[in-house]
């Protein structure tokens, strides 16, 4: 039933662009070492893994034009067009495309096992390496006028921080995957009844 | 009142290791004004709710209200059947409450204006007066079911299904959104847990093991239960 | 945490808050391109002048719109200093100065337009893509059922950490984010049942 999976479809969109804005905004944690980190990547590359391409792109899509309209909830709680003109706005601009690569990618792949976890962890850190500091960096020499040897050096900071949030996203994808096994399989073999679980007892 | 019928349905859901028979093949005609579902968790009874309009789609046979194939017409089946669910927060859908029950007017009123009035009318018959501009994430329980059902009633369904709408609620508001419900001048189809509720219907069904164990007047369908869970 | 959402919007009703914000999106999609395009550290101290004089034409509040400002402000201090010793003060002021003034314009359009005129200028000016099946109406859906899922998943992420907190795994992000995100995914699914219900998205 096509209708059935439209609505779903948006609500998963919107409610991973939620997640991403929550990520955000939550106070950053300490994984290791002194440097704090947000969530933030791990929310957006997380739909890509978890929704696939399309809803992928879109939920992470849906997440950086709120927050252009004005929606306070980009990194620390700013907003509005103004963050996109700035020197990070590459990372914003990548991130749509490194949730969509990160789907495309996970879509192909095998989910619930052990050595998905892996699989997973690989696909994210290939499109983060791609999509995101790519476009970082694109956007550092293009509006902070710095040369792309300075761009990296600025860049490269971030890299520890993001193999451990790839780790933690293959870990929830994987276990996401488990849980709700029909989340990325093909329209057409999934009867819609797929998707309820016969009581309804996920409510929390 | 409408004609609920399932005829000759079962239900599988596939899992990991192989289909499970959620539903056993079942015929049923409802045409009381108030049913009861009841039995234990898991026993298939949300499943048969479900059905009704389209939420599940049946492995074999039928489902038809009034006439109408549930899954060749689901969209003119669920402009019918209304839906409750248990937690009114997965059911709310906007930020506001009278943005959420102006989404419910969107078919039928197409001016913005004009349906945002309606919203704050429907409420108001809700008793939710003056709650328009409230945050849905704000209310509680009891008024977020409220605003769940005023949402739902406002398309203007025949048949209104409501899947354990009160497990979630305090006794107060349990009560309020049963009475609520049990009056209504719709056919109601009645999910539940709350025997008392259940045994002020026209009629119970029994479900467990995904069939229908008892079908009857209500007062005695509840009785076999009480003795035999 | 509502509150925090109404961001740095301030309603009023200056010249510029009764511009439609499709007006004030496009005029800040050409203002962008004239900053980016005209060179030289003297324009870019005039757009910088012109772009706070529209701000605080615009009603702004300066300590809220410092706040939401303050991490763009550090970058650009930053950015001027490491500027200033790599090219010298003229190709500063100019780098900082385009920066700070589309940073003073984007600013004076949050101020002044409500995120649901933004997101419906959006919407409006989505519909020539109707033809390539973009549904303008499934992205407002899209935005307003998102503005309803921040507060909840905000509890659901205080939830789940006080759930892993309860069991002692407060430093396991394991703990943390598996049944966090379990649980978006299964609260998406019943409002895509919900919405599947009302009749709504087919």
């Amino acid at each position: 039933m096509q209708t059935r999976r439209a609505g779903t479809d948006i609500a998963l969109i919107a409610a991973f662009a939620a997640l991403i804005a929550v990520c955000a905004l939550l106070p950053a944690i300490k994984l290791a070492g002194p440097v704090p980190i947000t969530l933030q990547t791990f929310a957006v590359l997380l739909s890509g893994a978890v929704l696939g391409m399309r809803r992928g792109f879109l939920a992470v899509l849906l997440y950086v034009v709120a927050g252009a309209a004005g929606l306070p909830i980009f990194s620390g709680g700013a907003a509005g067009l103004a963050v996109l003109t700035g020197p990070s706005a590459g990372y914003l601009v990548g991130f749509p495309l490194a949730a969509g690569l990160c789907g495309f990618i996970v879509e192909r792949l095998p989910r619930r096992s052990l050595a998905s976890v892996t699989a997973i962890f690989t696909a994210g850190l290939v499109s983060s390496a791609l999509f995101i500091h790519t476009f970082g960096m694109a956007g550092l020499v293009l509006r902070a006028d710095m040369t792309w040897a300075q761009a990296f050096d600025v860049d490269k900071i971030f890299w520890i921080g993001d193999v451990l949030k790839n780790v933690a996203m293959a870990i929830v994808a994987t276990a996401v995957h488990r849980a709700f096994p029909d989340l990325l399989s093909s329209r057409r073999d999934a009867p819609a009844s797929a998707q309820d679980q016969p009581e309804g007892t996920l409510t929390a | 009142m409408s004609e609920i019928a399932l005829e000759q349905v079962s239900v599988r859901v596939p899992t990991h290791d192989g289909d499970l028979l959620v539903l056993h093949e079942t015929s049923l005609r409802l045409t009381e004004r108030r049913v009861a579902l009841v039995g234990p968790n898991g026993s298939g009874k949300s499943t048969i709710a479900r059905l009704l309009n389209g939420l599940v789609a049946p492995s074999t046979g039928r489902v038809v209200v009034d006439g109408l194939d549930v899954s060749r017409s689901g969209r003119e089946v669920r402009r019918r059947v209304g839906f409750v669910f248990t937690d009114p927060a997965a059911q709310l859908v906007m930020p506001t409450a009278r943005e959420d029950v102006a989404l419910s007017l969107r078919r039928t009123v197409p001016d913005k204006q004009e349906r945002l009035a309606a919203a704050d009318a429907v409420l108001a018959d809700f008793g939710l007066e003056g709650f328009g501009d409230r945050s849905v994430h704000g209310l509680s329980g009891g008024e977020r079911q409220l605003l769940a059902l005023a949402g739902v009633l406002a398309t203007g369904p025949s048949v209104l299904v409501a899947d354990e709408p009160t497990t979630l609620l305090d006794l107060g508001n349990s009560r309020r959104i049963g009475d609520l419900l049990l009056s209504l001048p719709q056919q109601v189809v009645l999910v539940t847990h709350d025997l008392e509720l259940a045994s002020r219907c026209d009629r119970a069904l029994l479900v467990r093991d995904g069939r229908v164990e008892q079908d009857g007047a209500a007062d005695d369908v509840i009785s076999r239960y009480r003795a035999t869970a | 945490m509502s509150a925090d959402l109404l961001g740095i919007h301030r309603p009023g009703d200056t010249f510029l808050h009764r511009r439609r914000a499709g007006t004030k999106l496009l005029g800040l999609m050409v203002a962008s391109i004239v900053v980016v395009v005209v060179h030289g550290p003297v324009s870019a101290l005039v757009f910088v002048g012109v772009a706070a004089g529209l701000l605080v034409w615009s009603g702004a509040r300066l300590d809220v719109t410092l706040r939401a400002m303050r991490g763009l402000l550090v970058v650009a201090a930053l950015l001027g200093a490491w500027t200033v010793w790599q090219s010298g003060w003229p190709r500063a002021v100019e780098v900082v100065g385009d920066l700070v003034a589309l940073i003073l314009l984007a600013t004076t359009l949050t101020v002044t337009t409500p995120v649901d005129e933004v997101m419906d200028a959006v919407t409006h000016g989505l519909r020539p893509l109707r033809r390539v099946g973009v549904d303008p109406e499934q992205v407002g859906l899209a935005f307003s059922l998102m503005l309803r899922a921040i507060p909840s998943t905000l509890s659901l992420a205080g939830e789940s950490r006080d759930a892993a907190l309860a069991r002692g795994l407060e430093r396991s992000p394991r703990a943390r984010l598996v049944p966090l995100v379990i649980r978006v995914v299964a609260r998406a699914r019943e409002t895509g049942d919900a919405l599947h219900a009302r009749g709504i998205g087919e």
